[in-house]
């Protein structure tokens, strides 16, 4: 693991970005199958990876800021919002709480977040290279198809699967009484954001076309 | 006396909608709009925006058709404002509803905080306080809404309702929520920062109303005029030295003086909104002066 993340900051400081994050992204993917091959299981695997994840992920910020200052031409309101709930699902769902590390779903949604992002950045490395493989631009359109809507899922069913440790533990929350008079309970909080994923991520999907 | 012709076309599609003959040239726009009423029943005149240029600005109802740059065949361009509303209808609306809401909570009405304090009554004082500073807040709203203010725009779009609404309404059940729970926790300091608080909710209630009163002489009865307004005798309208729209710093005043009264986050945040979207429309102000 420490090889590939030396790796990886070489690659970081490529003037290519789109290659950086590309190939961080490969760097993970490359992480978990090797884990897979090797235990057997994914149990545990989350474990292993989480370090190298959070810290992409959380870099991810960057892209909104080129979005800011316009390097890149997508819409900082959509960019932004697809960053803040990937760093949402890594660190206040499967980071914070721990128990569901292990689920099914985290390792559905991982698996489409690595894909996607190989696709992506390799699609905007070829484009930046000016010689656009057909099969990049056949897939970054089309395994979307598949891909979002499972996403959703994993998504989904992780953040369903921590709801009891939520409510046990009050995790974020605050209850009354208390100086402040005001109250904030997470558990709904993830309530209302299982509800929402539907509308928002359906309207996600209408804009996306939009913006190639 | 020469007879203008108007032909009015869509400002997106160019159509050809109306063609009026025999128009006085001292007609006016708002006069116009009623003609093509006539023809076009479901754009009523406040939904009629017409101007001169498609992408231009709007006419006012005011203007006369022989003092605009046209020859005696005028072309106006037509864009559709969609559904309107009158602005005293979204007002009334927007501020019965806080009014309406926060008693529900007050009163402690059932299924709101559980069988057992259900129409019980707060043992702080300050609740009773703040209940009554809430309600004359949005009675002096609608008061003012009916006999002080002076609108120059009759409508605004109908969606706005549904926005205003969702906002004033929101703000008004959360904070109330918390203000009369059972587990509500006055103030640290006691009575004396309850005292401050009302001081100056008080004296920016007051300021408000002075300049609300101040700008509604400003503008005499059905007139659209905008005149610059200015410091009078009243000392609560010196604060036009400083700022263009210092109702809205009372506004924000009041609020303030509320959050600290109540020691509740919820209210300091709606008077953080509040302060930012009265910041835009004063900077909206300041620029038309």
């Amino acid at each position: 693991m420490n090889n590939l993340d030396t790796l990886v900051f070489l690659e970081f400081s490529f003037e290519n970005y789109p290659f950086s994050f590309f190939s961080r992204w490969l760097v993970l993917a490359i992480a978990m199958v090797r884990f897979y091959m090797q235990k057997g299981t994914y149990k545990g695997l989350y474990k292993t990876i989480q370090k190298t994840l959070k810290f992409f992920q959380t870099f991810a910020v960057l892209e909104v800021v080129h979005c800011a200052v316009g390097i890149v031409h997508t819409s900082v309101l959509v960019t932004g919002v697809q960053v803040s709930s990937r760093i949402f699902m890594v660190w206040f769902i499967t980071h914070s709480i721990k128990q569901i590390q292990n689920e099914e779903s985290v390792i559905l949604f991982l698996v489409v977040w690595t894909v996607t992002e190989i696709t992506r950045y390799s699609f905007y490395t070829f484009n930046l290279l000016n010689h656009l493989p057909y099969f990049i631009k056949w897939a970054r359109y089309n395994f979307f198809i598949i891909l979002y809507p499972v996403g959703v899922a994993g998504e989904l069913l992780t953040i369903h699967a921590a709801l009891p440790y939520v409510k046990k533990t009050g995790i974020f929350s605050l209850r009354l009484p208390n100086k402040y008079n005001v109250s904030f309970d997470y558990y709904y909080f993830l309530i209302i954001v299982m509800a929402s994923y539907i509308p928002c991520k359906y309207y996600y999907t209408l804009i996306i076309p939009r913006t190639q | 006396m020469k007879h203008y012709e108007v032909e009015i076309l869509d400002a997106k599609t160019r159509d050809k909608l109306c063609f009026l003959d025999k128009v006085e040239p001292n007609a006016t726009i708002a006069e116009i709009k009623n003609l093509f009423t006539k023809s076009h029943p479901q754009w009523y005149p406040a939904r009629q925006s017409l101007r001169l240029d498609p992408k231009g600005k709007s006419l006012k109802d005011e203007d006369v058709l022989q003092n605009l740059p046209v020859g005696t065949t005028a072309t106006l361009y037509f864009r559709d404002l969609g559904a309107q509303i009158s602005w005293v209808t979204v007002f009334l609306t927007e501020y019965a509803g806080p009014l309406l809401i926060y008693l529900l909570f007050y009163f402690r009405v059932p299924f709101i905080y559980g069988p057992k304090y259900d129409f019980t009554s707060s043992k702080h004082s300050v609740v009773h306080l703040a209940c009554i500073c809430h309600s004359f807040h949005y009675v002096k709203r609608l008061l003012e809404t009916i006999f002080v203010h002076r609108f120059s725009h009759g409508t605004m779009p109908l969606r706005n309702i549904f926005k205003n609404c969702t906002y004033y309404w929101g703000f008004a059940a959360w904070m109330a929520y918390y203000i009369n729970h059972p587990l509500y926790t006055p103030p640290t300091y006691g009575d004396e920062q309850v005292k401050l608080a009302l001081i100056i909710f008080l004296f920016c209630q007051l300021g408000n109303f002075s300049i609300h009163i101040a700008l509604r002489n400003l503008r005499p009865a059905g007139s659209k005029t905008r005149k610059i307004p200015y410091p009078t005798k009243n000392p609560f309208t010196w604060l036009f030295l400083l700022v263009s729209c210092p109702n809205y710093t009372y506004e924000v005043g009041s609020w303030i003086g509320f959050a600290i009264m109540t020691q509740c986050l919820p209210v300091a945040l709606f008077s953080l909104v509040g302060f930012i979207q009265m910041t835009i429309w004063a900077k909206g102000s300041t620029a038309a002066i």
